[in-house]
């Protein structure tokens, strides 16, 4: 439907994403109303914002509802798309209205409009009631509703230095050129760039008393470079290193202070990019990448790199602790748990070794999943999901607190868009940095067989979060405590509590930096979402390595 | 209702290519009626319904093109609408891929649309997800499911005096039946273009039977075995699938490149070439009164189709065999990419059928000796897109087969196999069915690759 379209990206996808499908939200807009919107945010008019919110409010109670939320959302999004010398596409695109959703007779009811009038929000404040008391025949338990005392009128903004939206898009196109030239100077034979821009202006009025202003901002610069040899008919790819982020433009200034150097010239990036430089050394290590020795299948001792272990955090500890699937409400798509209730009430189930500490953060600066308050008012915060590799907690939202016997929801509710309803979606989750001094450098000096894995490959994880497999961009053989070349073919699989229970050493808080995830999806109909994951390298001993070099 | 005729199309049409001062203009007006119900823990979970109705106009200087999109409809707004694209296509980029719009256009006379889909109310949703959820209340079974209906029309036109519309309807229904314990699942999914021939009750008591049978799962050890693929576990309403990884990887121009699996050793295609088995024929045809299309798409200049990629380019779907008996017979094209290499510019397919044979799923397992069935995979994922190596899971439903009949149900696995290899170990093929608006058939595969064992139900 026109609700929401994709971007469909011929051949090869972009790094990092489910399937070559982005999503767009709304109407195309020129670049400057994108500007002259994003700018605007800051002087909007709370007052006329709370009227409309008001009059949705009241119109709910008066129809019935006992609890009714609003929220009038303006989404922003500019894409760029590149490929070798040329500029493929522009997207610029809006998206307004307004979402109210009610409780009536026990029961959630939803409705939408994007024509944000006085007549409207009555009417679809209305509609949201009477869906609301039709399911209400087929529930057999009322929805209980952790409290959540009124905050008042307030704001809150992605703290950025420089709006990307009014960065002049001549001076994007200009960036992405020279990162493909970089990278076919330096011998690749395609490239393909991309930079996505994420506004969520979001207000947000509840009838406990919240009236909350938010201006979001998110940023993703990523490339892929292709390498190719036509004699032996081979090719090889490599994505960009690089995270998405909540920030402005200023993440692409690519700040020394922010770069952790790594063995082999490979570079982490904290919380500033370097693109140029990143695509000049994927360019070399691309071509390396075709003249790989293959993997040996076998136990090695994993070295995983902050880029690449956000990955498998977010498949094998973030989606098994959301609350919604360990009950069953995702069974028909994305699963249910093996993280079950009865083994977060022993209080003694290993989920990993005693080094693994894992917290739910909606608080972290420069993070995705980072924002004041939740979409059903809850402020943000930090919790324990992991602690001294115990399960200890869930991500739950307002009408599941009451299921942990909590008496309030941990704020990871989200929707993607005025016209989508709220549901629980991952807070950024990370694995605690370690507290003893240790460099990567010197992780890798106490490994006799590893393989040292950087960046996001394929990744495949079962519908209750036991089995996965995860590849990579870069993997690097270690032989007694050095690396002695690059390897290609890798993967590796586990089982999710076998995994994280052979974590056997950290490097500390220097090494630390956030993986993203910026279209991560869920829900039917599909929801998409942005979420953060930190990490610092982390060792994993003894893990089974396959190889997936195959002939056809 | 947001379904406008063919007149009431052309009209709106017309007058926004009246406007135009540009040097080619194309208008896309397209709208419809999307409703869906979804039910979890035996309880519905949400439901919703939406209308639209848009227009994106997309204006051209030279090779530098921009689109606006609108929803009011008065003369001010659609005069409005182009010379905002007629803005932003003067400051955009110059595309050196742009082609000239194309002009006139034969298309096949498809029909992809019901009236009973069309009519559907809140009260026929509730109604049909009653009968699923009916029978394992009571049988103490629990359901989740999905189901999308979509009623749509697209009609395009352009200054070159290309004009096309079609209108369609389909319904999407998925359900996952778990037993109490949570030991057993089972599932099942179903696609039509007419809501007449959909039975939620029908395809909830193959779920059914699935989760029981398969409770109480044994280890087999990973390794290849012979595999009777059902249907789902080909192709997916909702995950990236074997089948269609492989149809969508018919670029000429990754294979031209040297970045995919068609391409050739020392440059070129391996168009011609026989990869797969004999018994494997492909083609499309948006007249299947089975799987009904679109008789026009094809992208505009960016990438793929959509407001946001400058609209259709309004390409007539044909009749077009892609594998004959194992042989690659063609490829598909932008239009930039045939001129350049002086080709006919063929689209990507609007949907694909593949030749299977009579055998029902019943018949398949009478004759296997040893051998696992499966209901479906999940999770797949490119590992290697040279060889087309992906992996994944069984889910909902995994069992051993033995002399002709199911002995027991038997632990998911993780697979890692290219639908090429698969294509090459060919046993045998069943009638095909319906499958995400596709005609697939079961296959019958030896030594399908499973390379680890999973716990999950």
């Amino acid at each position: 439907m026109q609700r929401r379209d994709f971007i469909q990206l011929s051949g090869l996808g972009i790094g990092g994403l489910l399937t070559a499908n982005i999503p767009v939200m709304g109407s195309n807009v020129s670049s400057d109303y994108l500007s002259e919107m994003t700018s605007r945010h800051s002087g909007m008019d709370n007052a006329a914002k709370k009227r409309l919110a008001d009059i949705a409010l009241n119109a709910a109670k008066s129809k019935g509802a006992t609890y009714t939320d609003v929220r009038i959302g303006r989404y922003l999004q500019q894409y760029l798309f590149t490929r070798e010398k040329q500029v493929q596409n522009i997207v610029n695109a809006e998206s307004y209205g307004m979402g109210i959703r009610v409780i009536a007779n026990g029961t959630w009811g939803f409705a939408a409009t994007s024509n944000v009038t006085p007549d409207a929000i009555a009417k679809c404040a209305e509609t949201a009631v009477a869906i609301a008391k039709a399911n209400a025949k087929l529930q057999s338990e009322p929805v209980q509703l952790a409290p959540q005392k009124g905050v008042g009128e307030v704001t809150w903004k992605t703290p950025i230095k420089k709006n990307a939206f009014e960065v002049p898009v001549q001076q994007k196109i200009d960036l992405l050129m020279k990162v493909n030239n970089a990278a076919l100077d330096n011998g690749a034979a395609f490239v393909t760039s991309n930079l996505f821009f994420i506004n969520e202006q979001k207000y947000f009025a509840s009838t406990d008393g919240s009236y909350i202003d938010q201006d979001i901002h998110r940023i993703w610069p990523t490339f892929t470079i292709s390498a190719v040899d036509r004699a032996a008919g081979k090719f090889k790819t490599r994505d960009a290193l690089s995270s998405p982020m909540g920030m402005g433009y200023e993440y692409l200034d690519g700040l020394a202070s922010e770069k952790i150097a790594a063995p082999n010239d490979l570079v982490g990036y904290r919380n500033s990019y370097d693109m140029l430089a990143d695509a000049t050394l994927g360019a070399k290590q691309v071509k390396e990448k075709l003249k790989a020795k293959t993997v040996q299948p076998g136990k090695y001792d994993l070295v995983l790199d902050p880029n690449h272990l956000g990955l498998t955090i977010h498949e094998s500890v973030g989606h098994p602790t959301e609350l919604d699937r360990v009950l069953g409400y995702e069974a028909n798509y994305a699963g249910t748990s093996f993280a079950t209730l009865d083994k977060w009430k022993s209080k003694s189930f290993n989920y990993g070794s005693k080094l693994v500490n894992i917290v739910a953060d909606k608080t972290q600066p420069n993070t995705l999943g980072t924002v004041g308050y939740d979409d059903e008012g809850v402020p943000c915060k930090q919790w324990d999901l992991i602690k001294d590799g115990i399960l200890v907690n869930y991500q739950a939202i307002r009408d599941q607190a009451a299921i942990l016997g909590e008496k309030e929801s941990n704020g990871c509710c989200y929707a993607d868009n005025w016209d989508s309803v709220q549901f629980q979606r991952m807070p950024n989750v990370s694995l605690k940095a370690g507290t003893e001094k240790r460099s990567v450098f010197d992780m890798i000096k106490g490994v006799d067989k590893g393989i040292y894995i950087i960046g996001r490959g394929s990744y495949s994880i079962d519908q209750q979060r036991y089995n996965f497999q995860f590849g990579g961009q870069l993997f690097y053989e270690i032989k007694n405590g050095e690396i002695v070349g690059m390897l290609d073919d890798v993967a590796y699989q586990s089982n999710t509590q076998e995994f994280w229970n052979s974590c056997a050493q950290l490097c500390d808080q220097d090494d630390y930096r956030t993986f993203g995830s910026f279209f991560d999806g869920k829900g039917q109909p599909s929801q998409v979402s942005a979420v953060s994951h930190g990490s610092a390298t982390t060792r994993f001993n003894g893990v089974n390595v396959i190889n997936t070099g195959r002939k056809i | 209702m947001a379904i406008l005729t063919k007149d009431e199309a052309k009209k709106i049409l017309d007058k926004v290519l009246s406007y135009s001062k540009a040097d080619e203009m194309s208008a896309s007006l397209s709208g419809g009626r999307l409703g869906n119900i979804r039910y979890a823990r035996n309880a519905v979970s949400t439901s919703g319904e939406s209308d639209n109705l848009s227009l994106s106009v997309m204006a051209v200087f030279g090779k530098r093109s921009g689109t606006a999109t609108i929803n009011e409809f008065d003369d001010a707004s659609l005069e409005k609408t182009v010379r905002r694209a007629e803005e932003i296509a003067r400051l955009a980029p110059e595309n050196p891929e742009y082609m000239p719009m194309l002009g006139p256009q034969t298309y096949l006379a498809a029909n992809p649309y019901a009236e009973s889909t069309a009519k559907m109310t809140p009260d026929f949703r509730a109604q049909a997800t009653f009968d699923s959820l009916d029978p394992c209340r009571k049988k103490n079974l629990t359901a989740a499911g999905y189901m999308e209906d979509s009623t749509r029309f697209t009609a395009i036109a352009n200054t070159k005096g290309l004009s096309a519309y079609n209108r369609e309807t389909s319904v999407e229904f998925s359900v996952t039946v778990r037993t109490a314990d949570g030991l057993g699942s089972g599932y099942a999914t179903r696609d039509v273009t007419d809501v007449s021939k959909l039975s939620t009750k029908e395809a909830t008591e193959i779920a059914m039977q699935k989760a029981q049978a398969s409770a109480s799962a044994r280890a087999l050890e990973p390794g290849k075995y012979t595999v009777i693929l059902e249907p789902a576990a080909l192709l997916a309403n909702v995950d990236a699938s074997l089948m269609a990884a492989m149809m969508n990887s018919f670029d000429a121009r990754s294979a031209d490149e040297g970045r995919s699996f068609l391409s050739k050793k020392g440059g070129g295609t391996r168009l011609g070439e026989k990869l797969f088995d004999e018994r494997v024929t492909i083609y499309s045809d948006p007249t299947n009164p089975e799987v009904p299309a679109s008789p026009f798409g094809g992208g505009g200049g960016g990438g793929g189709q959509g407001r946001f990629n400058g609209g259709s380019d309004g390409r007539p779907q044909e009749k077009v065999t892609w594998i004959e008996k194992g042989v690659v017979k063609n490829l598909s094209y932008s239009r930039y990419w045939a001129d350049k290499k002086g080709v006919k510019a063929i689209p990507a397919p609007a949907n694909f059928i593949m030749e299977g044979g009579t055998q029902s799923l019943a018949d398949m397992i009478k004759s296997t000796e040893k051998g696992i069935l499966v209901t479906r995979f999940w999770y797949i994922r490119p590992v290697d897109p040279q060889t087309l190596l992906y992996t994944g899971l069984t889910r909902d439903g995994t069992f051993y087969i033995e002399n002709g009949q199911i002995k027991f149900p038997v632990k998911n696995f993780r697979f890692n196999e290219s639908p090429v290899i698969m294509l090459n170990n060919l046993e045998a093929l069943g009638k095909p069915v319906r499958m995400g608006g596709n005609l697939i058939p079961p296959m019958k595969i030896r030594d399908f690759t499973f390379t680890s064992l999973s716990d999950a139900v």
